[in-house]
């Protein structure tokens, strides 16, 4: 600016003003309120709409929790207590069948001095799956995740030590025959160690079981599927289904992926299939129809029907989720391979899968949740699930007929609070792998 | 039958239940253990209590069977089965028995294949009402909503007998008897059906059962029969033969305290061939000689199991009616022991 | 592996080449997989066999033509129990269409809201909407179903209560508009009667009544003469940059006939009576029906919420920006500019929440309403023993009405999809 300017007009401010403090609708509470509830008639409306709900749903459900009742024996108690105690007209929720059952919703029927055993094996899954979900366990503890499966089966179900010892044998040997082949190709280590581990299954693994059982009888001792129930029984079916799934689901994807039309034709029809129908109907196909599929004379306990069909049902979305890990792997990967004169096999082992695998990892935990949201419809096939199969169970008994609310908000609370953790979990691992990506 | 080791390693695995053979006896003895297909909860008949222990009616018979078999009441493994997949647990072989009060029709008999060994109750298909509703006759229920649970001979008595008396109705379709006393209680239907034995299970367990009531109109006979699968002839006269031993043992006078004393001989040629004393009737079914005295000690007989599961004492308080003796006049009549 | 391409040359062929060379290869791989593939159905195709022979079963579905004995409380179409167990399995698949198809349009519209409103500046409703989210799609569809459906039962007064009292001069009830009466196991709703009916064209499915084909066809009608109204606006609008106006020509393009007609059939509405136990007149929802519809609806709109703000968040910021440039007010920004590129987004995630919501329909066990599986998987199945035949059925009809709707879908999709030039 010259100062020609400055000279020519008749008054030019030259100290500066104080500083205002700012309009009382600007500053603190009030301009927060503004700008955040009433910044215009729809958002007043929206508001007074909001304060509203809460308002009703507080008003409802208040009393009904301040009333609830802890110590009571029966139903009639409860009442009996609540209106002593808030007047006859008062309504109360009658906690105390969740104080005096809240184990059968946790364990079904699982005989209670063992329940040790379902709680280590759901302690020992967070060892097994640490190495892959959470940045600090180390990841030398990744040798723990493959044993895992068959020390969970061993301690939920108990039995002889050596059918699980026998059978991971099994597929130990399977891998080292396929190590000591995989000089020749890997279609031909794939196929003898398949062979081999199929053969060994077929016709040493029950004498085995029996010789060493024979010879150094260690075991828990055992419990039949029918006395698993509530979360347990949930927790069970859905992360036996997502372990299991997954190998087949990498196949399904791989085989949609394949340039292959037949194998590729194949891997749609299955996965479109069980996709398509609703798993309802999967799981009568388990109590109904399964035993018709299966030789003549062929029986299984229900819950493993009901895990074979689960397992089919997560195979087809986990393929789903592995496919968009596949696509979603840059171009430059698989030609990086190519370049490096991977055959397929190989490629995919050692550079695809592991990348697509990862990236996919917040998908599979997504399909972990519906999954387990779903395996409550077990109920319909006379399972004990945590959502109908024992609040029927428990409302069968004289004392607590009638009890139908606090059972819904205690399996729904803790349905919540896992899932609600498995997704924010699962969000932030996304954005870790987004970070790790760019 | 052992058809594929494959699961046969499943089964080390403490996994697989097992495999159903021809001879349903043997494959008991071997595994030590009847599976037994129960209700999902009928107090009364079958109904787990605090524990998962089951106690009831029906629970009573497969306690019967095991005693007789295996020579133990305990050595039972029930599986609640459902309306829907009662049939089908049993033709697979995933249970020995289906104690689930199963209505004995033509049908079932021969397409399904079911093979029903003897009636252990006789009933018939009744309404329960709200007392204030003033209905005192099933006749007055046009254009009532019923509830209904689902996959029962009952669905097609109510239709039947709806449509013979020229009466409108709404089917409110449950699908287990928790749901039904739920509706009901709620007064989601005007009237509930089923089994007149489980509708009095159900009135009493209500918080005030005088506030029902059952109304004399039975639309259906509905004899109960446990069943077993078609074709295992010996099984079936297991079954068979063990329920009627619990009926004639009340008919002579048999009762859990006083087996002890009669299995030691009496003067009766009849008790004594049933407890093992004379003749060998046991080993014509492939059982020990005291089959039927561990099959009495395992609950008493027909009469106690009644008293104690269902009879008048208890808080369902069903009258023996036609489950009399015949010497009684009631239906219960066991053939002879010789 | 390396190509052997060489080492065949021209003069012969071996054996290794078809794993070794991968020319063949893929061949031969196929052919493996195609017998293994054979071989495993031909095993489950012989035990079926095996195993109906050892229970002496045939396998057939002659029984759909059998006498199906049983009622079905909420039927859209014609059936009482005298008819067969095919037409109470299509009673079944028109229930199960009919939720899942209101389902789909509760749920997109709740969806909508929510999402929208999830992402206001407003931050109570914010934070309300994101508990909603939250809540409802972290907890089994089964458990909102039943607490859908023991409110209704538990919540709402018998028919009964409706009666007025004798001594007292007052009911226990009121109805809603003298017309709408909600009870505990249904609401009864007025239906829609006409004077001067046409009559109905009696069809094998269902009767079609004549006097909604007429409103339908005037309607279309309606529809059309509207549509070359709007076009010659457009065209004006292009050749001499003014719109005539068209708003009260619409309206009565639209109104009009419809009002005649409806006139000329005399319709009124017929009000539910409570007569004997329940009101009969009107229409009777059941409440298996309203508590399968909220459950799913309520359920399937906490993804769909997420679907769309997703949606919305992905077109980017710069597009508003470049909007509000060009002087649209805000709803136009969204209704011109965000939606259409959200919807690519929205669409693909959006069918598969549509699929899911038809597949939880299946749900309609747990309260007893009779769809699909309710009867042919339900009563049907239990009263014919018939498990193989029915489940396998009701497995392919789920099966294409899934690829229907995805279909349909699908070119939904192509149609909204933005065009790559």
């Amino acid at each position: 600016m010259s100062d020609t300017e400055a000279h020519s007009v008749a008054y030019v401010r030259d100290t500066m003003m104080p500083q205002q403090p700012a309009p009382a609708g600007e500053t603190g509470a009030i301009r927060w309120l503004r700008e955040n509830l009433f910044s215009g008639w729809l958002n007043t409306v929206l508001t007074l709409l909001g304060i509203f709900a809460i308002y009703l749903f507080v008003s409802h459900f208040y009393g009904w929790f301040l009333h609830g009742v802890w110590e009571a024996n029966s139903i009639k108690e409860c009442r009996q207590i609540i209106a002593e105690r808030w007047g006859p007209d008062a309504s109360g929720a009658c906690w105390a069948v969740i104080r005096e059952r809240w184990h059968q919703f946790i364990f079904g029927f699982y005989p209670p001095e063992l329940y040790w055993r379902p709680i280590l094996a759901f302690a020992l899954l967070f060892v097994a799956i640490g190495p892959l979900m959470f940045q600090f366990v180390p990841k030398k503890v990744a040798w723990f995740t493959p044993i895992y499966p068959f020390l969970a089966v061993w301690l939920l179900w108990g039995g002889s030590v050596w059918g699980p010892v026998l059978v991971l044998t099994g597929f130990v040997l399977g891998g080292v025959v396929f190590m000591a082949v995989a000089r020749f190709g890997s279609i031909m280590a794939f196929s003898v160690g398949a062979i081999v581990t199929i053969l060994y299954f077929l016709f040493a693994v029950g004498p085995l079981i029996s010789l060493f059982h024979a010879m150094i009888p260690v075991g828990l001792e055992s419990v039949a599927s029918s006395k698993f129930g509530g979360f347990l029984l949930a927790i069970t079916l859905g992360v036996g289904g997502i372990a299991m799934s997954l190998p087949a689901g990498v196949v399904l994807a791989l085989g949609r992926q394949s340039d292959m039309l037949l194998i590729k034709t194949f891997s749609v029809i299955f996965i479109e299939f069980i996709r398509g129908v609703p798993l309802i109907t999967l799981l009568f196909v388990a109590s109904l129809l399964l035993n018709y599929f299966l030789p003549p004379g062929t029986n299984f306990d229900i819950i493993l029907r009901v895990m074979i069909l689960v397992t089919m049902f997560a195979a087809a979305y986990i393929a789903e989720v592995i496919r968009g890990g596949l696509a979603a792997l840059p171009r430059g990967q698989y030609e990086a391979a190519d370049a490096l004169g991977l055959d397929y096999w190989k490629a995919q082992r050692l550079i695809i899968l592991p990348q697509a695998l990862k990236i996919s990892i917040p998908g599979i935990v997504s399909t972990f949740i519906g999954m387990f949201k779903d395996t409550t419809l077990v109920v319909f096939v006379g399972l004990f699930d945590p959502l109908k199969g024992i609040p029927d169970f428990i409302r069968a008994d004289f004392n607590w007929k009638g009890i139908y609310w606090e059972p819904f908000v205690f399996v729904g609370a803790i349905f919540f609070i896992l899932n609600f953790a498995m997704s924010r979990y699962s969000m932030h691992l996304e954005n870790r792998l987004q970070r790790e990506h760019r | 039958m052992k058809k594929s080791v494959f699961f046969g390693a499943l089964t080390v695995a403490s996994l697989a239940a097992g495999v159903a053979g021809a001879a349903t006896l043997d494959d008991v003895k071997a595994r030590g253990e009847l599976i037994c297909g129960v209700n999902t909860g009928l107090v009364g008949f079958a109904a787990p209590d605090a524990n998962g222990n089951w106690s009831g009616f029906d629970v009573a018979i497969c306690k019967a069977v095991a005693a007789a078999v295996l020579g133990d009441p305990s050595k039972v493994k029930y599986v609640p089965t459902s309306g829907q997949t009662r049939f089908t647990a049993l033709g697979s072989g995933e249970v020995d028995l289906l104690a689930r009060n199963t209505t004995w029709t033509f049908s079932r008999d021969t397409d399904l294949k079911l093979q029903f060994t003897a009636t252990n109750y006789y009933d018939g298909q009744g309404f329960m009402v709200r007392k204030d509703s003033g209905v005192t006759s099933a006749k007055e229920l046009d254009g009532a909503s019923v509830c209904i649970q689902t996959g029962t001979t009952t669905e097609l008595n109510l239709a039947d007998y709806f449509k013979a008396n020229n009466m409108s109705y709404q089917p409110i379709t449950v699908d287990s008897n928790a749901e039904g006393e739920q509706q009901f209680l709620a007064g989601a239907c005007d009237a509930y059906t089923t089994d007149a034995s489980g509708l009095a299970a159900t009135r009493a367990a209500f918080a005030n059962p005088s506030d029902y009531v059952i109304l004399p109109e039975i639309i259906s006979k509905e004899p109960l029969a446990p069943a077993v699968r078609q074709g295992d002839d010996q099984w079936t006269d297991i079954v068979r033969w063990t329920i009627y031993g619990l009926i004639a043992a009340e008919e002579y006078g048999i009762t859990s305290a006083n087996i002890d004393e009669l299995a030691k001989g009496t003067d009766n040629p009849e008790i004594n061939r049933m407890l093992g004393t004379e003749g060998n009737l046991g080993a014509m079914v492939g059982l020990d000689k005291d089959w039927l005295v561990n099959a009495i000690k395992a609950g008493g007989n027909y009469g106690e199991i009644f008293a104690a599961t269902i009879g008048e004492q208890t808080p369902i308080g069903l009258a023996r009616g036609l489950n009399a003796q015949w010497t009684q006049g009631g239906l219960m009549y066991a053939p002879p022991f010789r | 592996m390396t190509t052997a391409q060489d080492a065949s040359g021209p003069t012969g062929f071996r054996l290794s080449q078809l794993i070794y060379d991968t020319r063949y290869r893929s061949i031969t791989i196929q052919i493996v997989v195609l017998f293994l593939v054979m071989a495993g159905v031909g095993w489950l195709v012989d035990n079926v066999i095996r195993n109906l022979n050892d229970l002496g079963k045939d396998f057939n579905y002659s029984f759909l033509w059998q006498r199906s004995g049983y009622d079905i409380g909420n039927a859209l179409i014609p059936y009482n129990n005298d008819m067969t167990h095919g037409r109470a399995m299509l009673v079944g698949l028109i229930n199960t269409l009919w939720v899942s198809f209101l389902g789909c349009i509760t749920a997109t519209f709740l969806g909508v809201i929510i999402g929208v409103l999830r992402l206001s500046k407003n931050w109570l409703v914010g934070r309300l909407m994101t508990i909603y989210v939250e809540v409802f799609r972290n907890i089994p569809v089964l458990l909102w179903i039943l607490v859908a459906i023991a409110l209704l039962t538990e919540a709402a007064p018998s028919p009964n209560q409706y009666r007025v009292n004798a001594q007292t001069g007052e009911a226990g009830a009121s109805m809603v508009l003298e017309s709408v009466a909600f009870t505990n196991r249904y609401t009864a709703i007025p239906s829609i009667h006409f004077d001067r009916t046409l009559g109905s064209l009696d069809t094998a499915l269902a009767p079609i009544s004549l006097d909604f084909l007429a409103i339908v066809i005037v309607l279309l009608g309606s529809y059309f003469v509207n549509k070359m109204l709007v076009n010659r606006a457009n065209r004006v609008q292009e050749a001499t940059g003014v719109r005539p106006p068209t708003l009260w020509k619409s309206l009565a393009i639209w109104l009009i006939p419809v009002v005649v007609l409806l006139f000329a059939l005399g319709v009124n509405p017929e009000e539910p009576q409570l007569k004997g136990f329940n009101f009969t007149g009107g229409t009777n929802v059941s409440n298996a029906f309203v508590a399968l519809w909220a459950g799913l609806s309520l359920y399937t709109a906490a993804f769909i919420a997420e679907i769309v703000r997703a949606g919305i968040l992905a077109v980017s910021k710069g597009q508003t920006e470049a909007a509000f440039a060009l002087g649209l007010r805000p709803s136009r920004t969204m209704r011109l500019v965000i939606l259409p590129q959200a919807l690519r987004v929205i669409i693909p995630p959006l069918i598969s929440q549509f699929l899911n919501l038809t597949k939880n329909s299946s749900l309609a066990i747990a309260v007893g309403y009779l769809d699909l599986r309710g009867t042919l998987g339900g009563i049907t199945l239990n009263q014919t023993g018939r498990e193989l035949e029915a489940i396998t059925l009701m497995m392919l009809i789920y099966l294409v009405i899934s690829l229907l709707i995805s279909g349909g879908m699908n070119i939904f999709n192509n149609r909204v999809k933005l065009k790559e030039r």
